[in-house]
């Protein structure tokens, strides 16, 4: 199958390693991949703080890259899968509404593309020690994504998942929640945090790249052994 | 007299201010993760043996749409029917005039003590300062609003005004302020509040109410309660002035059923609430029971402005059940009063900009980070992240720096050449930052200085190594030629 990427801009810039294990990951599963770099961004931080003509005007990048293909669009990053399948919200009208509708239905996120399109949950990869998954907001709550990783990490050899405390709270992110109330963003990531240790784990996993640098940030800050992993990288090791 | 603002220390910056405090205290933040917590599982629980929840949560947001679509037809036969079984219905605009109306209805009943159950509408309008300047002496009966009463407080939750207070803190309180041997037992605390009310009920010439739903079809009113406070409040004084606001209106005495399932199992994961009273007039028969009069204050503050919007008309169908606060993490860590206003949480967050006004409000449909959970157990649907991203673009929260932020951002981000060559520039810079000695020192100023919100970000928080190259450039370096595996 030939899949389209949409990489995110925090994968692409801070964490392209993750970009890597996914297009490793999905060719191992059988795909085609392609990479449009004239893509760049969602619109999501200036969506979610109010400015919509910004977010907009960003999105538009995103209907010019990828508005024009067929194939399916894979996401290695949850919220920026649920904002691209805003988009016809944002682009009410004429051509740009066409092709918003045409991004938002190809739109999925990492792990819902590998189990329900694909229908793949072994990806013949090893992993020892126990983790646990991180359900980001809007992977569980916008794209109803919940079993997908479970079963994904579940086929994963010599991995043992646990079931932390809190799992579907939210870490703490929340865009530019995240700066605005920086103290009590972090007052959010250290009570996951807190449940995450007492679990007992090695890593705590998600694939939302955002979840990924608050946790990761509060977990190298502590000095914890704790890691934070992305999805792919997991689903990659072998 | 003017009622002073009840809503404490509410300003453009106040949510950022109040936050601190709240997460400095140990004390507080144990409460809150606790008792959110406990009724969060309790929610839960009560859940499991409701299979049909899912179908009640659409009928109840059916009705509240239905009704507040037409929420002036409603009112009106709600009116005419209150009225002819004799409970004198009075209009209120704002808060003042809620007051004052009060106030007169006290006077004349020649009231000095007046007893009241637990409403947040009171609290909106501020009614107990107001009393105490007219010197009338309210005196709260529902435990947890008579805790916050004593020390001079206003709720910090929905349904449990006291939660941010431990009983250890309730102890020392009872100790301090009135005078009693000192104990930390549950129990013993509750007797003592009861003796205390006890002699209170019995002096109080008006007792003063909230209102859970208006039935239109019969005219009368319900109230919800789990002490029994509320019926004494109502029963023993020879009169009773109930406050709610204009949405609590619902067309049927029928669709009650589907809230007094949805409400007690939403709030404290009950499956029925206690006490369960509905007014339908006062006394027609001397001998009988019950209070001679019966007023009920019907507040607009704001509620009418808000039908205009779709969105903001749909938080109206609110029935303050409290859940979306308990499974909110942001409220989990800093509690009620951090947001200023007697309506905290994801609710609060939405209705206070309402109430208070954009200038004073404007910035708590920021203090979320859209997490969704509130909207997953609101038993009426209310759609709370997507009317907090409503209001964050309706205000103007981050002013002319945020704005030109995003004017930036946007130019850059929507060049694809443009923003991955400035990507680079502030990869290769964080690197050097993480190098040791001088220059990863100075370049770390240098960007603090640059980037505002990455200093904030790196604070606290450590970023991961930076990557020597984008994906963009692994991609076309040879990423892109590869074939499938499989």
């Amino acid at each position: 199958m030939k899949v389209s990427l949409f990489v995110s801009c925090l994968v692409d810039t801070i964490t392209p390693q993750i970009g890597v294990a996914t297009v490793e990951l999905l060719r191992r599963a059988g795909c085609t991949v392609d990479f449009d770099p004239r893509q760049t961004c969602c619109g999501q931080p200036a969506f979610n703080s109010g400015h919509r003509a910004e977010a907009c005007q960003v999105a538009r990048g995103v209907l010019d890259s990828l508005g024009s293909g067929s194939d399916p669009i894979v996401v290695p990053s949850g919220s920026c899968a649920a904002m691209l399948q805003r988009l016809p919200s944002l682009f009410e009208e004429g051509e740009d509404h066409e092709r918003a509708r045409s991004v938002a239905t190809r739109t999925r996120e990492l792990s819902q593309f590998l189990v329900q399109d694909l229908e793949v949950t072994d990806l013949g990869a090893r992993w020892p020690g126990k983790v646990t998954w991180h359900d980001a907001c809007h992977t569980l709550r916008e794209l109803d994504v919940h079993s997908e990783p479970r079963q994904l990490l579940s086929e994963v050899r010599d991995l043992e998942q646990i079931e932390a405390i809190g799992c579907d709270t939210c870490c703490g992110f929340g865009g530019t929640f995240a700066v605005k109330h920086a103290d009590v963003s972090v007052a959010m990531a250290d009570w996951k945090i807190r449940h995450i240790e007492k679990a007992g784990v090695k890593a705590v996993v998600s694939s939302d790249i955002s979840c990924l640098l608050q946790l990761g940030g509060r977990l190298r800050e502590m000095g914890s052994e704790v890691q934070a992993l992305h999805l792919a990288e997991v689903l990659n090791t072998r | 007299m003017k009622p002073l603002d009840p809503i404490v220390d509410l300003d453009a910056r106040s949510f950022g201010r109040l936050s601190k405090a709240a997460l400095a205290n140990d004390s507080l933040r144990g409460a809150l993760d606790h008792v959110t917590t406990e009724f969060a599982d309790r929610r839960e629980k009560a859940l499991s043996s409701a299979p049909d929840w899912e179908v009640w949560r659409e009928q109840a947001r059916a009705v509240k749409a239905h009704t507040l679509a037409s929420l002036d037809t409603y009112l009106a036969q709600f009116i005419e029917r209150a009225e002819s079984n004799g409970i004198q219905v009075h209009i209120a605009r704002d808060r003042e005039e809620a007051c004052t109306l009060v106030g007169e209805i006290l006077q004349q009943a020649q009231a000095s003590t007046v007893v009241k159950s637990k409403s947040m509408v009171t609290e909106e309008i501020g009614l107990n300062e107001h009393l105490l300047a007219l010197g009338l002496e309210p005196v709260e009966t529902d435990l947890g609003e008579w805790i916050i009463q004593l020390a001079g407080e206003k709720p910090s939750h929905i349904i449990a005004p006291a939660i941010h207070r431990t009983r250890q803190d309730i102890g020392d309180l009872f100790h301090t302020e009135l005078g009693v041997p000192e104990t930390h037992d549950v129990e013993e605390l509750t007797a003592i509040a009861r003796r205390f009310l006890r002699t209170r009920f019995a002096e109080a010439e008006v007792g003063v109410s909230g209102v859970n739903f208006l039935v239109a079809e019969t005219g009368s009113f319900l109230v919800l309660e789990n002490e029994g406070n509320a019926r004494l409040c109502t029963s023993l004084p020879k009169v009773h002035v109930a406050v709610t606001g204009i949405e609590k209106v619902i067309p049927r005495l029928g669709d009650l059923d589907v809230f007094l399932r949805l409400l007690p199992r939403s709030g404290t994961g009950q499956a029925m609430t206690t006490y369960q009273t509905l007014f339908s007039g006062p006394k027609t028969d001397p001998d009988s029971e019950g209070p001679e009069a019966i007023h009920l204050v019907l507040l607009d503050n704001g509620r009418s402005a808000q039908l205009s919007t779709p969105l903001e008309r749909e938080a109206l169908a609110c029935i303050r059940c409290g859940a979306c606060l308990n499974v909110c993490p942001v409220y989990k860590q800093v509690g009620g009063h951090a947001y200023g206003s007697v309506y905290p949480g994801p609710i609060g967050a939405v209705i206070t900009p309402a109430l208070a006004g954009q200038e004073s409000a404007g910035n708590l449909p920021h203090a979320s980070s859209l997490c969704g959970a509130c909207r997953d157990v609101c038993p009426v649907k209310i759609n709370l992240p997507e009317l907090l991203l409503e209001l964050r673009e309706k205000g103007d929260e981050g002013g002319r720096s945020e704005s030109w932020g995003f004017t930036g951002w946007s130019w850059v981000a929507s060049k694809p050449r443009l923003s991955s060559v400035l990507g680079r520039i502030l990869t290769c810079t964080l690197r050097l930052t993480q190098s040791s000695g001088f220059l990863g020192k100075w370049t770390s100023k240098l960007i603090g200085a640059l980037v505002p919100p990455l200093r904030t970000w790196q604070a606290e928080r450590e970023l991961p190594p930076m990557p020597a190259r984008s994906f963009r450039q692994l991609w076309k370096a040879g990423l892109d030629s590869e074939e499938p595996s499989a």
